[in-house]
């Protein structure tokens, strides 16, 4: 799997409830969730997010809540990839379950500049920054967490017996 | 190689004889939860799956308190799909308004959790429940789907901080001042990925209402789960609540960790979180006069009895500050009627304080105590993130129902050592 983008750059400790603020957890609408991501730590994401912009943060990226709500809002805002120096570990499970690629590279976050350009090779692990030309590796996930993935998430493995 | 307490409870779980920090198994599982909040797109999720029953209709439970009672009509709508739900698949333990309370006060009070379970909960502060020498997280809603439907959860298996704790709390020092103060330590991922464990001969001097509020709070360091090794205070508590014969599991002596932390207990101080990360804790020499517009008393951390009580004592017979909202919230309706029955109820309210239903509403900023720009509180929750109980520019200092307490009385952050 290969994901292109444009990077939207945030830093440490990005939590739930500023990807999505409590006060829109009364809907689980991905449009409307989508529609108040990130708003309570930049505003101007909603006006500026394209569908294949990638988002990269510093450490503990998801960190707070439980709320399924946040990877939800990033993924139906068109984010195709999310790229940290850590995750935190309940937006780390529901990134895979419910199929919102994620990555930690920390010294990919280190090279790569908002607006920079990206491509992502999952299957490979290379990061490649399109725009300075630069190169990043990354650890495969394991084989467990790959099989969810490419079956699209827990629920159709479930559905399909891969998970009993 | 020795296991720690959390992978011995996963090992017998997922029928393997041990596991390894790193592992990816999967483990059956005692108990799956989700509130108002996160049961909607669980049960979006499990529609998916085409499945008439859930696994086990008593090991499934639901409790309507984010936003119940009802805040506007999207929360009824929410509450609606859960009561539905639960009605149509004869979930026996659905907590709706009258029997709810704050699901991690609750659970334990209900007898639904005992020692060795292994239990998720789409909430983060499902990890309470450690409290009790179960293994217990916090997962997302797909996760309680597929709970709910096969009663399983894949985990990668943790490796362990340990936590030796010695010596005993003083005086109007509780759970909360020891969490904070860790949390301060280590840092606010200090524990990502890993269980948080907690043991020593200091164990014998906390009551469950410090552990399960230490436990509470672990994944505000960013652990999957904290854990206290089991003793008397913990069987007395569970046979207390009707809970299940507990299954005692304890840590190998040759367990590896990746970190033994040294707590003496003696030497802990009240302390507050300062804004916006539960790690800017300090002590009280540490910082001046902050003065405060709101105090919150309750939520899944700090509401319980207990806590109301350490309030009230230091609350009786005195007014709250001018200028100062003062807000109580007992956590379960069993609470609720223990603090009327003994009169902790009438102290508030004469106090200037008021006194809500349960509800998690104030805490993440829901309903029942919203900031305003500018304004700041000291609140006995668990998280002050940007926004998190109000507007933007406002500032949350989390601390002890001590603390608060005696914050309530002088309009500024204050140490219950200064006004008892």
């Amino acid at each position: 799997m290969k994901y292109t983008g444009d990077v939207i750059k945030y830093g440490d400790n990005i939590d739930t409830d500023v990807i999505i603020p409590a006060r829109y957890l009364n809907t689980s609408d991905r449009k409307e969730l989508a529609s108040h991501c990130m708003e309570d730590l930049d505003k101007t994401f909603v006006s500026r997010v394209k569908a294949g912009d990638i988002v990269t943060a510093g450490y503990n990226f998801g960190c707070g809540s439980s709320r399924e709500h946040a990877p939800i809002a990033i993924k139906a805002s068109g984010v195709s990839l999310v790229i940290a120096k850590s995750f935190a570990r309940i937006f780390y499970r529901n990134s895979i379950n419910i199929g919102l690629a994620i990555v930690e590279c920390p010294e990919a976050v280190d090279g790569i500049s908002e607006g920079d350009k990206i491509e992502a090779d999952m299957d490979s692990g290379i990061i490649k920054n399109l725009t300075t030309g630069k190169e990043y590796k990354t650890e495969p996930f394991p084989e467990f967490i790959q099989k969810i993935i490419e079956n699209g998430g827990l629920i159709q493995s479930i559905a399909d017996g891969i998970i009993k | 190689m020795g296991m720690t307490m959390t992978q011995k409870i996963l090992s017998a779980h997922a029928g393997l004889e041990s596991v390894q920090a790193g592992e990816l198994i999967l483990v059956n599982l005692d108990l799956v939860l989700g509130n108002d909040i996160t049961s909607p797109v669980a049960i979006k999720e499990f529609s998916k799956l085409g499945k008439d029953s859930v696994f086990d209709k008593n090991k499934i439970t639901m409790v309507m308190d984010h936003f119940a009672p009802a805040k506007d009509i999207k929360s009824a709508q929410q509450c609606k799909i859960c009561r539905d739900f639960c009605s149509e698949k004869e979930i026996t333990h659905f907590y709706d308004v009258g029997k709810m309370g704050i699901e991690h006060a609750l659970l334990p009070e209900q007898g639904l959790v005992s020692a060795g379970y292994a239990v998720i909960g789409a909430d983060s502060h499902t990890c309470t429940y450690g409290a009790l020498g179960a293994f217990s997280t916090g997962v997302g809603s797909t996760d309680m789907a597929c709970g709910m439907a096969i009663g399983k959860a894949w985990f990668k298996v943790p490796s362990a901080i340990k936590f030796n704790l010695t010596g005993k709390l003083r005086k109007y020092v509780s759970g909360k001042d020891v969490i904070l103060n860790i949390i301060g330590k280590i840092g606010v991922d200090g524990a990502l990925y890993k269980s948080m464990e907690f043991s020593g001969e200091g164990l014998s001097s906390l009551s469950m209402a410090d552990r399960l509020c230490i436990a509470n709070m672990a994944i505000e360091a960013g652990a999957k789960n904290g854990i206290f090794a089991v003793d008397d205070i913990t069987l007395d508590y569970i046979k207390a609540h009707g809970g299940a014969e507990p299954v005692i599991y304890k840590a190998d002596d040759d367990a590896v960790y990746d970190e033994v932390i040294e707590i003496n207990l003696t030497e802990i101080e009240p302390t507050v979180a300062f804004p916006h990360l539960p790690e800017n804790a300090r002590t009280f020499d540490q910082f001046g006069e902050i003065k405060i517009n709101q105090v919150v008393i309750g939520s899944c951390t700090n509401g319980r009895y207990e806590d109301l009580l350490e309030a009230a004592e230091i609350m009786e017979g005195k007014k709250c500050a001018e200028n100062v909202r003062v807000i109580v919230i007992p956590a379960t309706q069993e609470i609720y009627l223990k603090a009327m029955e003994n009169g902790l109820l009438k102290i508030f309210i004469e106090s200037g304080a008021v006194v809500s239903t349960p509800t998690c509403g104030p805490c993440l900023g829901g309903y029942m105590g919203i900031l305003a720009e500018g304004e700041r509180a000291v609140t006995t929750t668990n998280r002050n993130f940007v926004g998190r109980m109000g507007h933007t520019e406002s500032e949350i200092y989390l601390a002890s129902p001590a603390v608060a307490a005696a914050s309530a009385l002088t309009g500024r952050i204050t140490s219950p050592w200064e006004v008892m």
